[in-house]
């Protein structure tokens, strides 16, 4: 990856291997796939793009244009990955936040304190660190598994990777939300339900889970924002998400200002949208409740 | 504390995390720890790390006094942008907002003629004053949300009752607002700045040489997977213990009775 300049000497050893880890796997794939233009190609039309003190508004269009010779298709794949990830991630952070909510909840005193360990070691750890160490750790132990097993070494697809190691750290997160939540449902109505003889897991569909939605959503919807933007932290490990593919597009183009703005406007129109989405899933949850004042 | 760690179960828990350890550390690579390079190398990662965490917490919190009260009571050419302004730094990663200022403003200065012989030059190219900057405005994004909230948390008859006393606005705002608006978000900032200081490794991503930069270079120059990782590990949860006994101190020393 080039860097335009502020890297002093010395300092090169430092920057993490990024970039260079995608290149020969995912990146690699879309890029025979959907054919941009490639830096040594005499021929780049973009090769004068390097003038950006100037950028006029006919060439910004061209970089960003759907077609081949623009990053457009290349930008929107790398979108509807990250949205693919995110979304992936916050279905695994809700199964292991309801599961981790009720453990915490109901569960022996082991499970409570290995809950307790889990929800805050992953919360006390960057994500960052725990992306790198849990990628390792899971592509590692299932070679290892495949190579004792007789089979042979798979490299784990990014998508999967990915949903895997965001979805530890979402269900952390999950996990505390569910669980406040779960804990403002008025005891009476639970007890009210036990004392009819109803079994758990009918209590938990019929009682608990509806009453408590209201009050998880606001805190969910942060975390599905949460894991939007985490997906950008896969960029590290190689992942042709959205933040990768934009590198990859400016560090070849050499439109960086373009690309990154470019980038930051899909994330906004994501996040708007989801805020939308969840102001309207919040009302339909909380009808027939009381509007609180204020 | 201790008594409630010595149950069966939690000393049995604790054995078994002294074993891991010490399993780690007897069949895990720690040869590159005893190199004066790495030694050298690891406190003043670990240094830069806490420089940035302190010196983008106080301008980024600030940045987001005036923001939350311009959300809160500001005129709208005031409280429209300063909302934009959280919305935009609160709506995209921060990774993309430090390669935006980073790479993307950052390329844009060398084609200013001129430029590289003025004295903004060696500030300009230098990563350290972005990584500052792009980790200010996060703080200032989401705290001047936090900030908003508190403004307007505080009870109307406080400020009625000062402005009956006939405190200048100012003074009011010194004396009464803020301090109790401040009083409010305690109990957050601690959270928050957990959260700040697991925002910092995204620096290295920009060629700042914090803690995680570090490790990256011990990575890649000793070929070593997991040992440099599990060091940070320890070393971020190390830093966030402190944060939080620092702000529980810091609480119990504040009365807790809010008006």
């Amino acid at each position: 990856m080039a860097l335009p300049y502020g890297l002093r000497a010395g300092m090169e050893p430092s920057l993490p291997r990024v970039g260079r880890a995608g290149e020969g796997g995912v990146a690699g794939r879309i890029r025979k796939g959907t054919d941009p233009p490639a830096c040594a190609d005499p021929h780049n039309p973009f090769r004068g793009a390097q003038m950006i003190g100037s950028p006029l508004l006919a060439s910004t269009l061209d970089l960003l244009a759907l077609e081949p010779p623009g990053w457009g298709a290349v930008l929107l794949l790398g979108l509807w990955r990250s949205v693919l990830i995110a979304a992936g991630a916050f279905a695994l952070g809700l199964v292991i936040g309801f599961f981790g909510a009720y453990g915490k909840l109901y569960g022996g005193p082991v499970t409570r304190d290995l809950l307790a360990i889990y929800t805050t070691v992953v919360r006390a750890v960057p994500e960052l660190i725990l992306i790198l160490i849990l990628y390792f750790a899971v592509t590692d132990a299932l070679n290892q598994v495949l190579l004792a097993m007789g089979g042979e070494k798979v490299q784990i697809s990014g998508v999967v990777a990915g949903v895997l190691v965001l979805g530890v750290v979402q269900g952390a997160y999950a996990t505390e939300v569910l669980r406040g939540a779960i804990q403002s449902v008025p005891a009476g109505q639970i007890e009210a339900a036990r004392a009819m003889g109803m079994p758990a897991a009918l209590l938990a569909r019929r009682v608990t889970l509806p009453l408590m939605l209201a009050l998880a959503l606001p805190g969910l919807a942060n975390l599905w924002l949460i894991a939007t933007k985490d997906t950008a932290l896969l960029a590290v490990v190689g992942f042709a998400e959205l933040t990768q593919s934009t590198r990859q597009a400016a560090s070849t183009t050499k439109a960086f200002f373009t690309f990154y703005a470019a980038a930051g406007v899909l994330y906004l129109a994501v996040s708007i949208l989801s805020t939308l989405v969840f102001a309207l899933i919040e009302r339909r949850a909380r009808r027939g409740q009381r509007r609180v004042a204020g | 504390m201790i008594r409630s760690l010595m149950l069966p179960r939690r000393l049995a828990m604790l054995a078994i995390l002294v074993l891991i350890v010490a399993l780690v550390a007897v069949y895990g690579r720690w040869d590159w720890l005893a190199n004066p390079k790495y030694q050298a190398l690891i406190l003043r990662g670990i240094g830069n790390t806490l420089i940035l965490l302190v010196l983008t917490m106080g301008i980024g919190m600030a940045l987001a006094i005036p923001l939350g009260l311009a959300q809160a009571v500001g005129p709208w050419y005031l409280a429209v942008p300063a909302r934009a302004f959280c919305g935009l730094i609160r709506g995209t990663p921060l990774l993309l907002q430090l390669f935006l200022l980073y790479y993307g403003i950052g390329s844009l200065f060398p084609g200013i003629p001129g430029i590289r012989d003025s004295f903004l030059w060696p500030v300009l190219r230098d990563a350290w004053y972005y990584a500052v900057l792009g980790l200010s405005l996060s703080v200032a994004g989401y705290e001047g949300e936090v900030m908003r909230g508190a403004f307007k948390a505080v009870p109307h008859g406080q400020l009625e009752a000062a402005r009956a006393m006939g405190m200048p606005r100012l003074t009011m705002f010194r004396r009464i607002w803020l301090p109790q608006a401040l009083h409010r978000v305690l109990p957050t900032l601690g959270g928050e700045t957990v959260l700040q200081l697991k925002a910092t490794p995204l620096v290295a991503l920009i060629t700042v040489v914090d803690i995680y930069a570090v490790a990256s270079r011990v990575r890649s120059e000793t070929l070593i997977t997991y040992e440099p990782l599990m060091l940070l590990a320890v070393v971020y949860m190390a830093i966030t213990g402190l944060i939080v006994l620092m702000f529980r101190w810091f609480e119990g020393r504040v009365p807790q009775r809010v008006a």
